[in-house]
Protein backbone atom coordinates (compact mmCIF):
# COMPACT_ATOMS: atom_id res chain seq x y z
CA UNK A 1 0.00 0.00 0.00
CA UNK A 2 1.26 3.39 -0.93
CA UNK A 3 0.30 6.21 1.38
CA UNK A 4 0.92 8.82 -1.29
CA UNK A 5 -1.73 7.20 -3.43
CA UNK A 6 -4.10 7.47 -0.50
CA UNK A 7 -3.71 11.23 -0.67
CA UNK A 8 -4.81 11.20 -4.30
CA UNK A 9 -7.66 8.72 -3.68
CA UNK A 10 -8.91 10.85 -0.81
CA UNK A 11 -8.82 14.06 -2.85
CA UNK A 12 -10.61 12.51 -5.83
CA UNK A 13 -13.04 10.67 -3.57
CA UNK A 14 -13.89 13.88 -1.72
CA UNK A 15 -14.41 15.69 -5.03
CA UNK A 16 -16.92 13.06 -6.15
CA UNK A 17 -18.64 12.84 -2.75
CA UNK A 18 -19.11 16.57 -2.36
CA UNK A 19 -20.26 17.24 -5.93
CA UNK A 20 -22.67 14.30 -5.69
CA UNK A 21 -24.13 15.83 -2.56
CA UNK A 22 -24.61 19.20 -4.23
CA UNK A 23 -26.35 17.58 -7.20
CA UNK A 24 -28.56 15.63 -4.80
CA UNK A 25 -29.85 18.98 -3.50
CA UNK A 26 -31.52 19.49 -6.91
CA UNK A 27 -33.92 16.56 -6.44
CA UNK A 28 -37.43 17.91 -6.78
CA UNK A 29 -36.24 21.35 -7.90
CA UNK A 30 -35.02 20.85 -11.48
CA UNK A 31 -36.36 23.01 -14.34
CA UNK A 32 -37.75 20.05 -16.27
CA UNK A 33 -38.44 16.39 -15.45
CA UNK A 34 -35.72 15.12 -17.76
CA UNK A 35 -33.21 17.09 -15.68
CA UNK A 36 -34.47 15.51 -12.46
CA UNK A 37 -33.42 12.23 -14.03
CA UNK A 38 -30.15 13.52 -15.49
CA UNK A 39 -28.88 15.34 -12.39
CA UNK A 40 -29.74 12.42 -10.12
CA UNK A 41 -28.04 10.09 -12.54
CA UNK A 42 -24.83 12.11 -12.48
CA UNK A 43 -25.02 12.40 -8.70
CA UNK A 44 -25.33 8.62 -8.44
CA UNK A 45 -22.36 7.99 -10.72
CA UNK A 46 -20.26 10.36 -8.63
CA UNK A 47 -21.39 8.78 -5.38
CA UNK A 48 -20.40 5.39 -6.78
CA UNK A 49 -16.95 6.73 -7.62
CA UNK A 50 -16.65 8.30 -4.18
CA UNK A 51 -17.45 5.01 -2.47
CA UNK A 52 -14.74 3.12 -4.36
CA UNK A 53 -12.16 5.84 -3.80
CA UNK A 54 -12.90 6.37 -0.11
CA UNK A 55 -12.91 2.62 0.50
CA UNK A 56 -9.33 2.56 -0.75
CA UNK A 57 -8.40 4.88 2.10
CA UNK A 58 -10.56 3.51 4.94
CA UNK A 59 -14.20 3.05 5.93
CA UNK A 60 -16.36 5.07 3.53
CA UNK A 61 -18.89 6.13 6.15
CA UNK A 62 -16.31 7.09 8.75
CA UNK A 63 -14.55 9.19 6.15
CA UNK A 64 -17.72 10.81 4.85
CA UNK A 65 -19.56 11.41 8.10
CA UNK A 66 -16.96 11.75 10.84
CA UNK A 67 -14.30 14.02 9.37
CA UNK A 68 -14.53 17.72 9.99
CA UNK A 69 -14.22 20.43 7.43
CA UNK A 70 -10.45 20.84 7.74
CA UNK A 71 -9.85 17.17 6.95
CA UNK A 72 -11.66 17.17 3.60
CA UNK A 73 -9.44 17.31 0.52
CA UNK A 74 -11.93 18.17 -2.23
CA UNK A 75 -11.30 21.10 -4.54
CA UNK A 76 -13.24 24.23 -3.66
CA UNK A 77 -15.00 24.16 -7.03
CA UNK A 78 -17.20 21.17 -6.17
CA UNK A 79 -18.37 22.57 -2.83
CA UNK A 80 -19.72 25.76 -4.40
CA UNK A 81 -23.48 26.11 -3.86
CA UNK A 82 -25.75 25.14 -6.74
CA UNK A 83 -26.92 28.69 -7.43
CA UNK A 84 -29.15 28.85 -10.48
CA UNK A 85 -29.14 26.17 -13.18
CA UNK A 86 -26.39 28.03 -15.06
CA UNK A 87 -24.08 27.89 -12.03
CA UNK A 88 -24.70 24.18 -11.67
CA UNK A 89 -23.97 23.62 -15.35
CA UNK A 90 -20.80 25.76 -15.34
CA UNK A 91 -19.49 23.90 -12.29
CA UNK A 92 -20.32 20.62 -14.02
CA UNK A 93 -18.66 21.65 -17.28
CA UNK A 94 -15.45 22.66 -15.54
CA UNK A 95 -15.36 19.61 -13.33
CA UNK A 96 -16.44 16.87 -15.75
CA UNK A 97 -13.95 18.07 -18.34
CA UNK A 98 -11.25 17.77 -15.68
CA UNK A 99 -12.43 14.36 -14.52
CA UNK A 100 -12.61 12.98 -18.03
CA UNK A 101 -9.11 14.13 -18.93
CA UNK A 102 -7.67 12.99 -15.61
CA UNK A 103 -9.37 9.59 -15.46
CA UNK A 104 -8.44 8.99 -19.09
CA UNK A 105 -4.79 9.45 -18.16
CA UNK A 106 -4.99 7.37 -14.98
CA UNK A 107 -6.71 4.56 -16.87
CA UNK A 108 -3.92 4.62 -19.44
CA UNK A 109 -1.07 4.23 -16.93
CA UNK A 110 0.91 0.99 -17.03
CA UNK A 111 -0.44 -1.90 -14.91
CA UNK A 112 1.38 -2.59 -11.66
CA UNK A 113 0.26 -5.92 -10.26
CA UNK A 114 2.38 -5.44 -7.16
CA UNK A 115 0.30 -2.49 -6.01
CA UNK A 116 -3.32 -3.26 -5.24
CA UNK A 117 -4.38 0.32 -4.52
CA UNK A 118 -2.91 1.51 -7.79
CA UNK A 119 -4.69 -1.25 -9.69
CA UNK A 120 -8.04 -0.49 -8.04
CA UNK A 121 -7.59 3.17 -8.92
CA UNK A 122 -6.76 2.29 -12.51
CA UNK A 123 -9.84 0.06 -12.71
CA UNK A 124 -12.04 2.78 -11.24
CA UNK A 125 -10.66 5.32 -13.71
CA UNK A 126 -11.32 2.99 -16.65
CA UNK A 127 -14.96 2.54 -15.60
CA UNK A 128 -15.51 6.13 -14.50
CA UNK A 129 -14.13 7.66 -17.67
CA UNK A 130 -17.16 6.29 -19.52
CA UNK A 131 -19.53 7.82 -16.97
CA UNK A 132 -17.83 11.19 -16.93
CA UNK A 133 -17.89 11.32 -20.72
CA UNK A 134 -21.68 11.38 -20.38
CA UNK A 135 -21.50 14.02 -17.67
CA UNK A 136 -19.26 16.18 -19.84
CA UNK A 137 -21.57 15.79 -22.82
CA UNK A 138 -24.58 16.76 -20.68
CA UNK A 139 -22.79 19.86 -19.38
CA UNK A 140 -21.58 20.85 -22.85
CA UNK A 141 -25.03 20.47 -24.38
CA UNK A 142 -26.53 22.68 -21.69
CA UNK A 143 -23.70 25.20 -21.96
CA UNK A 144 -24.55 25.53 -25.66
CA UNK A 145 -28.29 25.83 -25.00
CA UNK A 146 -27.94 28.39 -22.25
CA UNK A 147 -25.10 30.33 -23.88
CA UNK A 148 -26.75 30.41 -27.30
CA UNK A 149 -30.38 30.38 -26.14
CA UNK A 150 -32.06 33.61 -25.06
CA UNK A 151 -30.41 36.86 -23.95
CA UNK A 152 -31.32 36.03 -20.34
CA UNK A 153 -29.85 32.55 -20.46
CA UNK A 154 -26.74 33.86 -22.19
CA UNK A 155 -26.18 36.45 -19.47
CA UNK A 156 -26.80 33.97 -16.68
CA UNK A 157 -24.41 31.45 -18.22
CA UNK A 158 -21.68 34.05 -18.70
CA UNK A 159 -22.11 35.21 -15.10
CA UNK A 160 -21.83 31.63 -13.85
CA UNK A 161 -18.74 30.86 -15.94
CA UNK A 162 -17.07 34.03 -14.68
CA UNK A 163 -18.00 33.45 -11.05
CA UNK A 164 -16.62 29.92 -10.90
CA UNK A 165 -13.50 30.57 -12.98
CA UNK A 166 -11.31 31.38 -10.00
CA UNK A 167 -11.85 27.89 -8.58
CA UNK A 168 -10.64 26.03 -11.65
CA UNK A 169 -6.88 26.47 -11.29
CA UNK A 170 -6.78 24.39 -8.14
CA UNK A 171 -7.78 21.30 -10.08
CA UNK A 172 -4.30 21.15 -11.59
CA UNK A 173 -2.30 21.08 -8.40
CA UNK A 174 -0.40 17.80 -8.71
CA UNK A 175 -1.78 14.99 -6.54
CA UNK A 176 0.89 12.82 -4.96
CA UNK A 177 1.13 9.35 -6.37
CA UNK A 178 -0.56 10.06 -9.70
CA UNK A 179 1.80 9.82 -12.66
CA UNK A 180 0.20 12.56 -14.70
CA UNK A 181 1.63 15.51 -16.60
CA UNK A 182 -0.44 18.16 -14.82
CA UNK A 183 0.64 21.03 -17.05
CA UNK A 184 -0.41 19.15 -20.14
CA UNK A 185 -3.68 18.20 -18.40
CA UNK A 186 -4.35 21.86 -17.68
CA UNK A 187 -3.54 22.88 -21.25
CA UNK A 188 -5.92 20.24 -22.63
CA UNK A 189 -8.61 21.33 -20.18
CA UNK A 190 -8.28 24.95 -21.26
CA UNK A 191 -8.49 24.01 -24.93
CA UNK A 192 -11.58 21.90 -24.38
CA UNK A 193 -13.44 24.39 -22.19
CA UNK A 194 -12.50 27.33 -24.44
CA UNK A 195 -13.88 25.51 -27.48
CA UNK A 196 -17.22 24.83 -25.79
CA UNK A 197 -17.56 28.37 -24.51
CA UNK A 198 -16.74 29.70 -27.96
CA UNK A 199 -19.42 27.54 -29.61
CA UNK A 200 -21.83 28.69 -26.92
CA UNK A 201 -21.13 32.34 -27.89
CA UNK A 202 -19.64 32.90 -24.42
CA UNK A 203 -16.33 34.53 -23.72
CA UNK A 204 -13.56 32.77 -21.89
CA UNK A 205 -13.44 34.34 -18.43
CA UNK A 206 -10.39 36.42 -17.59
CA UNK A 207 -8.79 36.90 -14.24
CA UNK A 208 -6.83 34.79 -11.81
CA UNK A 209 -7.32 31.07 -11.61
CA UNK A 210 -6.45 29.95 -8.11
CA UNK A 211 -3.78 32.54 -7.58
CA UNK A 212 -5.75 34.64 -5.11
CA UNK A 213 -5.75 33.76 -1.44
CA UNK A 214 -9.40 32.77 -1.43
CA UNK A 215 -9.42 30.21 -4.19
CA UNK A 216 -7.58 26.98 -4.41
CA UNK A 217 -6.65 25.56 -1.03
CA UNK A 218 -9.30 22.83 -0.76
CA UNK A 219 -6.66 20.16 -1.30
CA UNK A 220 -4.98 21.47 1.86
CA UNK A 221 -8.25 21.33 3.83
CA UNK A 222 -8.97 25.05 3.57
CA UNK A 223 -12.51 25.46 2.29
CA UNK A 224 -15.06 28.14 1.57
CA UNK A 225 -17.77 29.12 4.06
CA UNK A 226 -20.74 27.27 2.54
CA UNK A 227 -18.88 23.96 2.91
CA UNK A 228 -19.20 23.74 6.71
CA UNK A 229 -22.94 24.17 6.49
CA UNK A 230 -23.14 21.51 3.81
CA UNK A 231 -21.26 19.07 6.05
CA UNK A 232 -23.45 19.92 9.05
CA UNK A 233 -26.49 18.82 7.08
CA UNK A 234 -24.81 15.78 5.56
CA UNK A 235 -23.36 14.48 8.82
CA UNK A 236 -25.86 15.35 11.52
CA UNK A 237 -27.90 12.15 11.54
CA UNK A 238 -24.92 9.84 11.36
CA UNK A 239 -23.22 11.76 14.17
CA UNK A 240 -26.38 11.75 16.32
CA UNK A 241 -26.23 7.96 16.61
CA UNK A 242 -22.60 7.06 17.34
CA UNK A 243 -21.72 3.52 16.38
CA UNK A 244 -25.14 2.72 14.91
CA UNK A 245 -25.42 0.83 11.66
CA UNK A 246 -28.00 1.72 9.05
CA UNK B 1 -62.98 14.25 -39.57
CA UNK B 2 -66.39 13.19 -40.80
CA UNK B 3 -69.39 13.49 -38.56
CA UNK B 4 -70.30 10.34 -36.71
CA UNK B 5 -73.91 9.42 -37.27
CA UNK B 6 -75.98 7.83 -34.56
CA UNK B 7 -75.74 4.45 -36.29
CA UNK B 8 -72.02 4.47 -36.70
CA UNK B 9 -71.61 5.70 -33.12
CA UNK B 10 -73.45 2.60 -31.99
CA UNK B 11 -71.34 0.41 -34.23
CA UNK B 12 -68.13 1.90 -32.79
CA UNK B 13 -69.42 1.37 -29.28
CA UNK B 14 -70.25 -2.24 -30.02
CA UNK B 15 -66.71 -2.88 -31.31
CA UNK B 16 -65.23 -1.18 -28.25
CA UNK B 17 -67.45 -3.06 -25.80
CA UNK B 18 -66.63 -6.37 -27.49
CA UNK B 19 -62.89 -5.63 -27.30
CA UNK B 20 -63.14 -4.82 -23.59
CA UNK B 21 -65.28 -7.90 -22.95
CA UNK B 22 -62.71 -10.07 -24.75
CA UNK B 23 -59.90 -8.60 -22.62
CA UNK B 24 -58.27 -7.08 -25.68
CA UNK B 25 -56.19 -3.96 -25.30
CA UNK B 26 -57.50 -0.60 -26.45
CA UNK B 27 -54.74 1.26 -28.30
CA UNK B 28 -54.32 5.02 -28.95
CA UNK B 29 -55.72 4.95 -32.51
CA UNK B 30 -58.78 2.88 -31.60
CA UNK B 31 -62.14 4.50 -31.17
CA UNK B 32 -63.10 4.87 -27.51
CA UNK B 33 -65.98 6.56 -25.67
CA UNK B 34 -65.21 10.17 -24.71
CA UNK B 35 -65.86 9.38 -21.06
CA UNK B 36 -63.41 6.45 -21.17
CA UNK B 37 -60.78 8.77 -22.63
CA UNK B 38 -61.50 11.47 -20.04
CA UNK B 39 -61.40 9.03 -17.13
CA UNK B 40 -58.09 7.61 -18.29
CA UNK B 41 -56.54 11.04 -18.80
CA UNK B 42 -57.61 12.01 -15.30
CA UNK B 43 -56.38 8.80 -13.70
CA UNK B 44 -53.06 8.57 -15.57
CA UNK B 45 -52.33 12.27 -15.04
CA UNK B 46 -53.00 12.02 -11.33
CA UNK B 47 -50.83 8.96 -11.20
CA UNK B 48 -48.03 10.87 -12.96
CA UNK B 49 -48.49 13.86 -10.64
CA UNK B 50 -48.23 11.52 -7.64
CA UNK B 51 -44.84 10.31 -8.85
CA UNK B 52 -43.61 13.88 -9.21
CA UNK B 53 -44.96 15.24 -5.93
CA UNK B 54 -43.92 11.97 -4.28
CA UNK B 55 -40.29 12.83 -4.97
CA UNK B 56 -40.46 15.63 -2.39
CA UNK B 57 -40.98 13.81 0.91
CA UNK B 58 -38.15 11.42 0.10
CA UNK B 59 -35.82 13.95 -1.50
CA UNK B 60 -36.16 15.76 1.84
CA UNK B 61 -33.74 13.16 3.26
CA UNK B 62 -31.22 12.75 0.42
CA UNK B 63 -28.80 15.28 1.90
CA UNK B 64 -29.09 13.73 5.37
CA UNK B 65 -29.05 10.00 4.60
CA UNK B 66 -26.99 8.32 7.34
CA UNK B 67 -24.71 6.14 5.20
CA UNK B 68 -23.41 6.35 1.65
CA UNK B 69 -25.13 3.10 0.74
CA UNK B 70 -28.52 4.39 1.91
CA UNK B 71 -27.90 7.69 0.19
CA UNK B 72 -27.25 5.93 -3.13
CA UNK B 73 -30.39 3.80 -2.75
CA UNK B 74 -32.52 6.85 -1.97
CA UNK B 75 -31.13 8.89 -4.86
CA UNK B 76 -31.77 6.02 -7.25
CA UNK B 77 -35.31 5.75 -5.97
CA UNK B 78 -36.11 9.42 -6.39
CA UNK B 79 -34.61 9.26 -9.87
CA UNK B 80 -36.86 6.29 -10.71
CA UNK B 81 -39.88 8.29 -9.58
CA UNK B 82 -39.07 11.08 -12.01
CA UNK B 83 -38.74 8.38 -14.68
CA UNK B 84 -42.13 6.91 -13.75
CA UNK B 85 -43.62 10.38 -14.04
CA UNK B 86 -42.18 10.61 -17.56
CA UNK B 87 -43.60 7.22 -18.65
CA UNK B 88 -47.01 8.15 -17.28
CA UNK B 89 -47.15 11.60 -18.90
CA UNK B 90 -46.24 9.86 -22.16
CA UNK B 91 -49.08 7.38 -21.65
CA UNK B 92 -51.48 10.29 -21.00
CA UNK B 93 -50.22 12.02 -24.16
CA UNK B 94 -51.32 9.03 -26.27
CA UNK B 95 -54.86 10.07 -25.31
CA UNK B 96 -54.41 13.56 -26.70
CA UNK B 97 -53.41 15.40 -23.53
CA UNK B 98 -50.11 17.29 -23.34
CA UNK B 99 -47.62 17.19 -20.50
CA UNK B 100 -47.56 20.99 -20.25
CA UNK B 101 -51.32 21.18 -19.95
CA UNK B 102 -51.39 18.44 -17.31
CA UNK B 103 -48.61 20.07 -15.29
CA UNK B 104 -50.50 23.32 -15.50
CA UNK B 105 -53.55 21.57 -14.02
CA UNK B 106 -51.42 20.16 -11.22
CA UNK B 107 -49.89 23.56 -10.46
CA UNK B 108 -53.27 25.29 -10.41
CA UNK B 109 -54.87 22.61 -8.22
CA UNK B 110 -57.29 21.44 -10.92
CA UNK B 111 -55.87 17.92 -10.84
CA UNK B 112 -54.94 15.97 -7.74
CA UNK B 113 -52.14 13.69 -6.66
CA UNK B 114 -52.10 10.95 -4.06
CA UNK B 115 -53.14 12.16 -0.60
CA UNK B 116 -50.23 10.32 1.01
CA UNK B 117 -47.63 12.82 -0.14
CA UNK B 118 -49.18 15.56 1.97
CA UNK B 119 -47.65 13.99 5.07
CA UNK B 120 -44.20 15.13 6.23
CA UNK B 121 -41.05 12.99 6.50
CA UNK B 122 -39.90 13.85 10.01
CA UNK B 123 -37.19 11.27 10.59
CA UNK B 124 -34.94 9.02 8.55
CA UNK B 125 -37.18 6.06 9.42
CA UNK B 126 -39.97 7.71 7.42
CA UNK B 127 -37.97 6.93 4.28
CA UNK B 128 -38.09 3.23 5.19
CA UNK B 129 -41.77 3.39 6.15
CA UNK B 130 -42.62 5.04 2.83
CA UNK B 131 -40.76 2.30 0.98
CA UNK B 132 -42.45 -0.49 2.89
CA UNK B 133 -45.99 0.85 3.33
CA UNK B 134 -46.53 3.53 0.70
CA UNK B 135 -44.78 1.68 -2.11
CA UNK B 136 -46.41 -1.53 -0.86
CA UNK B 137 -49.86 0.05 -1.14
CA UNK B 138 -48.96 1.50 -4.54
CA UNK B 139 -47.91 -1.93 -5.81
CA UNK B 140 -51.10 -3.55 -4.51
CA UNK B 141 -53.01 -0.91 -6.48
CA UNK B 142 -50.85 -1.05 -9.58
CA UNK B 143 -50.26 -4.74 -10.20
CA UNK B 144 -53.89 -5.17 -11.38
CA UNK B 145 -53.38 -2.10 -13.60
CA UNK B 146 -50.83 -4.13 -15.59
CA UNK B 147 -53.96 -5.80 -17.04
CA UNK B 148 -55.84 -2.52 -17.54
CA UNK B 149 -57.82 -2.33 -20.78
CA UNK B 150 -55.85 0.64 -22.10
CA UNK B 151 -52.60 -0.69 -23.59
CA UNK B 152 -50.17 2.22 -23.03
CA UNK B 153 -51.18 2.52 -19.37
CA UNK B 154 -50.94 -1.23 -18.80
CA UNK B 155 -47.47 -1.33 -20.37
CA UNK B 156 -46.27 1.64 -18.31
CA UNK B 157 -47.49 -0.17 -15.20
CA UNK B 158 -45.45 -3.27 -15.99
CA UNK B 159 -42.26 -1.19 -15.98
CA UNK B 160 -43.29 0.87 -12.97
CA UNK B 161 -44.24 -2.18 -10.88
CA UNK B 162 -40.89 -3.87 -11.43
CA UNK B 163 -39.03 -0.87 -10.06
CA UNK B 164 -41.54 -0.23 -7.28
CA UNK B 165 -41.18 -3.78 -5.98
CA UNK B 166 -37.47 -3.23 -5.74
CA UNK B 167 -37.99 0.01 -3.78
CA UNK B 168 -40.45 -1.69 -1.49
CA UNK B 169 -37.96 -4.41 -0.56
CA UNK B 170 -35.30 -1.78 0.05
CA UNK B 171 -37.68 0.17 2.32
CA UNK B 172 -38.46 -2.97 4.27
CA UNK B 173 -34.78 -3.75 4.61
CA UNK B 174 -34.03 -0.19 5.83
CA UNK B 175 -36.73 -0.51 8.49
CA UNK B 176 -35.42 -3.92 9.49
CA UNK B 177 -31.95 -2.46 10.05
CA UNK B 178 -33.48 0.21 12.29
CA UNK B 179 -35.74 -2.19 14.13
CA UNK B 180 -32.76 -4.42 14.93
CA UNK B 181 -30.47 -1.49 15.64
CA UNK B 182 -30.04 0.57 18.79
CA UNK B 183 -33.07 1.27 21.03
CA UNK B 184 -33.21 4.79 19.61
CA UNK B 185 -33.27 3.43 16.06
CA UNK B 186 -35.98 0.91 16.94
CA UNK B 187 -38.09 3.65 18.45
CA UNK B 188 -37.60 5.78 15.35
CA UNK B 189 -38.83 2.90 13.16
CA UNK B 190 -41.90 2.26 15.31
CA UNK B 191 -42.79 5.95 15.39
CA UNK B 192 -42.60 6.15 11.60
CA UNK B 193 -44.84 3.10 11.14
CA UNK B 194 -47.31 4.59 13.62
CA UNK B 195 -47.53 7.77 11.56
CA UNK B 196 -47.64 6.16 8.08
CA UNK B 197 -49.97 3.19 8.65
CA UNK B 198 -53.36 4.90 8.45
CA UNK B 199 -52.45 7.30 5.63
CA UNK B 200 -51.23 4.24 3.66
CA UNK B 201 -54.61 2.54 4.07
CA UNK B 202 -56.24 5.72 2.74
CA UNK B 203 -54.25 5.36 -0.49
CA UNK B 204 -56.83 2.83 -1.70
CA UNK B 205 -59.42 5.57 -1.83
CA UNK B 206 -62.85 5.94 -0.23
CA UNK B 207 -64.89 2.90 0.82
CA UNK B 208 -66.71 1.13 -2.03
CA UNK B 209 -70.11 2.63 -1.26
CA UNK B 210 -68.66 6.17 -1.58
CA UNK B 211 -66.37 5.69 -4.56
CA UNK B 212 -67.70 7.82 -7.41
CA UNK B 213 -65.82 6.35 -10.37
CA UNK B 214 -65.48 2.74 -9.32
CA UNK B 215 -68.41 1.02 -11.04
CA UNK B 216 -67.75 2.55 -14.46
CA UNK B 217 -63.97 1.96 -14.21
CA UNK B 218 -64.58 -1.67 -13.36
CA UNK B 219 -66.99 -2.09 -16.26
CA UNK B 220 -64.34 -0.64 -18.59
CA UNK B 221 -61.69 -2.88 -17.02
CA UNK B 222 -59.56 0.08 -16.12
CA UNK B 223 -59.96 -1.08 -12.57
CA UNK B 224 -60.04 -4.76 -11.69
CA UNK B 225 -60.78 -4.78 -7.95
CA UNK B 226 -62.68 -2.51 -5.61
CA UNK B 227 -60.96 -0.12 -3.19
CA UNK B 228 -62.00 -2.15 -0.16
CA UNK B 229 -60.85 -5.41 -1.75
CA UNK B 230 -57.39 -4.03 -2.41
CA UNK B 231 -57.19 -2.45 1.02
CA UNK B 232 -58.00 -5.79 2.63
CA UNK B 233 -55.39 -7.54 0.49
CA UNK B 234 -52.80 -4.96 1.63
CA UNK B 235 -53.64 -5.38 5.33
CA UNK B 236 -53.39 -9.16 4.99
CA UNK B 237 -49.92 -8.81 3.46
CA UNK B 238 -48.64 -6.24 5.96
CA UNK B 239 -49.54 -7.89 9.26
CA UNK B 240 -47.08 -10.80 8.98
CA UNK B 241 -44.45 -8.45 7.54
CA UNK B 242 -44.80 -6.15 10.56
CA UNK B 243 -44.34 -9.19 12.80
CA UNK B 244 -41.13 -10.21 11.11
CA UNK B 245 -39.94 -6.61 11.29
CA UNK B 246 -40.49 -6.71 15.05
CA UNK B 247 -42.79 -3.68 14.83
CA UNK B 248 -46.45 -3.22 15.71
CA UNK B 249 -49.23 -1.65 13.65
CA UNK B 250 -51.14 1.13 15.46
CA UNK B 251 -54.56 -0.47 15.42
CA UNK B 252 -56.03 -2.06 18.57
CA UNK B 253 -58.83 -3.65 16.49
CA UNK B 254 -56.47 -5.52 14.21
CA UNK B 255 -56.97 -9.27 14.55
CA UNK B 256 -57.24 -12.42 12.45
CA UNK B 257 -60.77 -13.41 11.53
CA UNK B 258 -60.83 -17.16 11.04
CA UNK B 259 -64.26 -17.11 9.49
CA UNK B 260 -63.44 -14.55 6.79
CA UNK B 261 -59.87 -15.75 6.34
CA UNK B 262 -58.75 -12.11 6.57
CA UNK B 263 -57.57 -9.63 9.16
CA UNK B 264 -60.23 -7.38 10.63
CA UNK B 265 -59.05 -3.85 11.16
CA UNK B 266 -60.26 -0.65 12.79
CA UNK B 267 -62.20 2.22 11.26
CA UNK B 268 -60.36 4.69 9.06
CA UNK B 269 -60.71 8.37 9.89
CA UNK B 270 -62.39 9.45 6.66
CA UNK B 271 -62.79 13.03 7.84
CA UNK B 272 -58.99 13.34 7.87
CA UNK B 273 -58.86 11.84 4.36
CA UNK B 274 -61.40 14.36 3.07
CA UNK B 275 -59.54 17.26 4.65
CA UNK B 276 -56.26 16.17 3.06
CA UNK B 277 -57.97 15.81 -0.34
CA UNK B 278 -59.47 19.28 0.05
CA UNK B 279 -55.99 20.69 0.48
CA UNK B 280 -55.90 20.96 4.26
CA UNK B 281 -53.36 18.23 5.00
CA UNK B 282 -50.04 18.98 6.74
CA UNK B 283 -48.00 19.58 3.56
CA UNK B 284 -50.45 20.36 0.74
CA UNK B 285 -49.38 23.99 0.41
CA UNK B 286 -45.71 23.21 0.78
CA UNK B 287 -45.76 20.49 -1.89
CA UNK B 288 -47.56 22.56 -4.51
CA UNK B 289 -45.56 25.68 -3.74
CA UNK B 290 -42.27 23.85 -4.24
CA UNK B 291 -43.51 22.25 -7.48
CA UNK B 292 -44.70 25.58 -8.81
CA UNK B 293 -41.52 27.31 -7.81
CA UNK B 294 -39.32 24.69 -9.51
CA UNK B 295 -41.41 25.13 -12.66
CA UNK B 296 -41.36 28.94 -12.58
CA UNK B 297 -37.69 29.21 -11.71
CA UNK B 298 -36.92 26.79 -14.54
CA UNK B 299 -38.89 28.76 -17.15
CA UNK B 300 -35.81 30.60 -18.45
CA UNK B 301 -33.99 27.28 -18.89
CA UNK B 302 -36.82 25.76 -20.93
CA UNK B 303 -37.07 28.97 -22.98
CA UNK B 304 -33.34 28.80 -23.66
CA UNK B 305 -33.61 25.21 -24.88
CA UNK B 306 -36.49 26.13 -27.20
CA UNK B 307 -34.67 29.19 -28.57
CA UNK B 308 -31.52 27.15 -29.16
CA UNK B 309 -33.48 24.39 -30.94
CA UNK B 310 -35.11 26.95 -33.23
CA UNK B 311 -31.80 28.59 -34.09
CA UNK B 312 -30.07 25.32 -34.79
CA UNK B 313 -32.79 23.15 -36.32
CA UNK B 314 -31.88 23.95 -39.94
CA UNK B 315 -28.17 23.82 -39.35
CA UNK B 316 -28.17 20.45 -37.57
CA UNK B 317 -30.50 18.56 -39.85
CA UNK B 318 -28.89 20.04 -42.95
CA UNK B 319 -25.36 19.70 -41.69
CA UNK B 320 -25.38 16.10 -40.55
CA UNK B 321 -27.55 14.44 -43.17
CA UNK B 322 -26.50 16.47 -46.17
CA UNK B 323 -30.09 16.32 -47.37
CA UNK B 324 -31.04 19.91 -46.72
CA UNK B 325 -34.29 19.62 -48.63
CA UNK B 326 -35.81 17.19 -46.15
CA UNK B 327 -35.59 19.43 -43.14
CA UNK B 328 -38.10 21.89 -44.50
CA UNK B 329 -40.14 19.55 -46.67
Amino acid sequence: MTTTLHTAALALGDDALVLSHRLGEWAGHAPVLEEEVALANIALDLLGQARVLLSLVGDEDELAFLREERAFRNAQLVEQPNGDFAHTIARQLYFSTYQRLLYGRVAATAPDTGDETRETLRGLAAKAVKEVAYHQDHAEQWTLRLGDGTQESHDRMQTACDALWRYTGELFQPLDGLDVDWRELEADWLTSVAAVLDRATLSLPEGPRATGWTAGAGRQGLHTEPFGRMLAEMQHLHRSHPGASW
Amino acid sequence: MTAVTADSQEAYEAVFDAAVAADERIEPRDWMPDAYRATLVRQIAQHAHSEIIGMQPEANWITRAPSLRRKAILMAKVQDEAGHGLYLYSAAETLGASRDELLDKLHSGRQKYSSIFNYPTLTWADVGAIGWLVDGAAITNQVPLCRCSYGPYARAMVRVCKEESFHQRQGYEALLALSRGTPAQHEMAQDAVNRWWWPSLMMFGPPDDESAHSAQSMAWKIKRHSNDELRQRFVDICVPQAESLGLTLPDPDLRWNEERGHYDFGAIDWSEFREVLKGNGPCNDQRITQRRRAHEEGAWVREAATAYAEKHSDRTTGGTSGKTGEATA
